[in-house]
């Protein structure tokens, strides 16, 4: 740059113009990966090579746990084991009281002439790492498109719902977490079935309940479940606990913060539950049909 | 008074170090990505910096006939994959970086380590602010001031990542005494 090298110095391409290469290939990238998401078949490809790679640099971690876990002490032992036998008892009294109520409700349903419930199927997946992205909310789990992880399937833990996941890799996916700006979940209260959505604001330990209105009846420490009216999440998984409400009547709408039931900092075990069927098409209203038919004519 | 050199003082960068060969500087990006793969959360992650970038940045400002964009590009590349980031958003921030790197070479290298640490930090924060700024365009929310954490720490990692990088280059046999 600060001075021009005699011919046989030749070095290629000034700074600049290499500069200038390189800037304008990943502006390409950036604004095709951002706008038309082009570049899942490059970003898998990457992925593939990279897997191995991430496995190496998971194995401290992993080896350290394992050690860790080797010493623990015998009372530590003692109590969980206590524990998880008095949970058991609990979960084996519920378990049996639900496979009547499984029964009796496939038998109402088919009496009512209703749709069948799904039979879910889950996977169990490990975190492999938190994401470090700092504009999103991510985690990276170790089962992916090979073990039948799709895209959009909920992703739930012991205490409720996690997330979703958004991308595919072959031995890995990318779930966005509730907490992620851009993620939406669509809930319901438990105490009376009335229905909201509930936002991620970015980071971890709160959620945003959006447009409910100030008068809304909604109380400190209401549970919201997902209602299931999306058609990706499962009804009836915990999502949140309703922890502040700031009803200002200057504003059209209160707000509500509430407290995430999961979350992934708390263990690395999650639950990937599979894709729901498809809801059945949203149904076109009869005149946007004949619209359709008959071209609507402007002015007269 | 002590009498200065004439050109730049005289630092640890004027010992004779052994050549630099195209594998080590592939050896240590290598280490460097795997550091950035480390599965780390909280207060670690907050102020873990972009080790990739160091080194980067290190051999640009060093070996800048032996390091170019490709490397910085490529492994921009696989940071946002291994992110799960906007694809190209580190490629980029890498890419001007290194082009800062290569255009402030011969001056930064005459500083000592002090004074190259106040060329490194506005260095390592553009490449932040190139980041923030893609993000921004593409709907991204400012993460708030800590964000920029990661540059200080990487700034004041300088004078490490100089020794640890150099330690193998320095010559067994001290050819003065042989």
């Amino acid at each position: 740059m600060e001075y021009t090298p005699p011919p046989f110095f030749r070095r290629g391409p000034s700074l600049l113009a290499r500069l200038g290469f390189f800037a304008i290939l990943s502006l390409i990238l950036l604004y095709a990966d951002a706008r038309f998401h082009y570049m899942e078949a490059i970003r898998k490809a990457i992925a593939v090579v990279l897997y191995p790679f991430q496995e190496l640099a998971d194995t401290p971690g992993q080896a350290a746990s394992r050690i860790g876990s080797f010493f623990v002490s015998q009372s530590y032992l003692q109590r969980e084991n206590d524990r998880l036998s008095h949970e058991n008892f609990l979960h084996a009294g519920q378990l049996q009281s639900q496979q009547a109520l499984i029964a009796e409700n496939q038998h109402l349903r088919q009496l009512l002439e209703m749709q069948e419930r799904m039979e879910q199927t889950s996977t169990v997946a490990e975190i492999l790492y938190v994401g470090r992205d700092a504009f999103s909310r991510k985690v990276i789990i170790d089962r992916g498109s090979s073990q039948g992880i799709e895209e959009g399937a909920a992703v739930i833990d012991d205490t409720g719902l996690i997330g979703q996941v958004t991308r595919t890799f072959p031995w890995t996916a990318e779930v966005a977490l509730i907490s992620d700006r851009e993620q939406v979940v669509p809930a319901q209260v438990v105490r009376n079935g009335l229905r909201a959505v509930v936002f991620g604001i970015g980071y971890d330990g709160a959620l945003d309940l959006r447009f409910m209105p100030v008068n809304a009846d909604i109380e400190n420490g209401d549970v919201l479940v997902t209602s299931g009216i999306d058609g990706v999440y499962p009804p009836g998984l915990p999502v949140a606990v309703v922890s502040n409400i700031e009803r200002n009547a200057a504003y059209p709408f209160a707000k509500i913060t509430c407290t995430p039931s999961a979350g992934p900092n708390r263990n690395r075990q999650v639950l990937v539950m599979s894709r729901l069927a498809p809801l059945p098409d949203y149904p076109v209203p009869l005149e946007a049909k004949k619209g359709k038919a008959k071209k609507p004519r402007k002015g007269g | 008074m002590m009498r200065a050199p004439i050109f730049g003082r005289l630092t640890g960068s004027e010992e004779i170090l052994l050549p630099v060969r195209p594998l080590y500087i592939a050896i240590t990006l290598f280490v460097a990505m795997m550091i950035n793969l480390l599965p780390v959360t909280g207060w670690v992650l907050a102020l873990r910096p972009d080790f990739v970038a160091l080194v980067l940045l290190y051999w640009g400002i060093y070996q800048p006939r032996k390091v170019g964009f490709l490397p910085a590009f490529l492994l921009g590349l696989a940071m946002d994959v291994a992110d799960g980031s906007l694809l190209g958003q580190h490629a980029l921030a890498y890419s001007v970086m290194m082009y800062a790197a290569i255009f402030l070479h011969r001056r930064v290298s005459m500083f000592d380590m002090r004074h190259q640490i106040l060329h490194v930090l506005p260095i390592l924060l553009m490449m932040q602010l190139i980041v923030l700024g893609v993000r921004h365009a593409a709907g991204g929310e400012f993460p708030g001031w800590g964000y920029f954490l990661t540059s200080i720490t990487g700034a004041l990692l300088w004078p490490a990542t100089d020794l640890l990088l150099k330690m193998p280059l320095r010559q067994r046999i001290d050819p003065d005494e042989a």
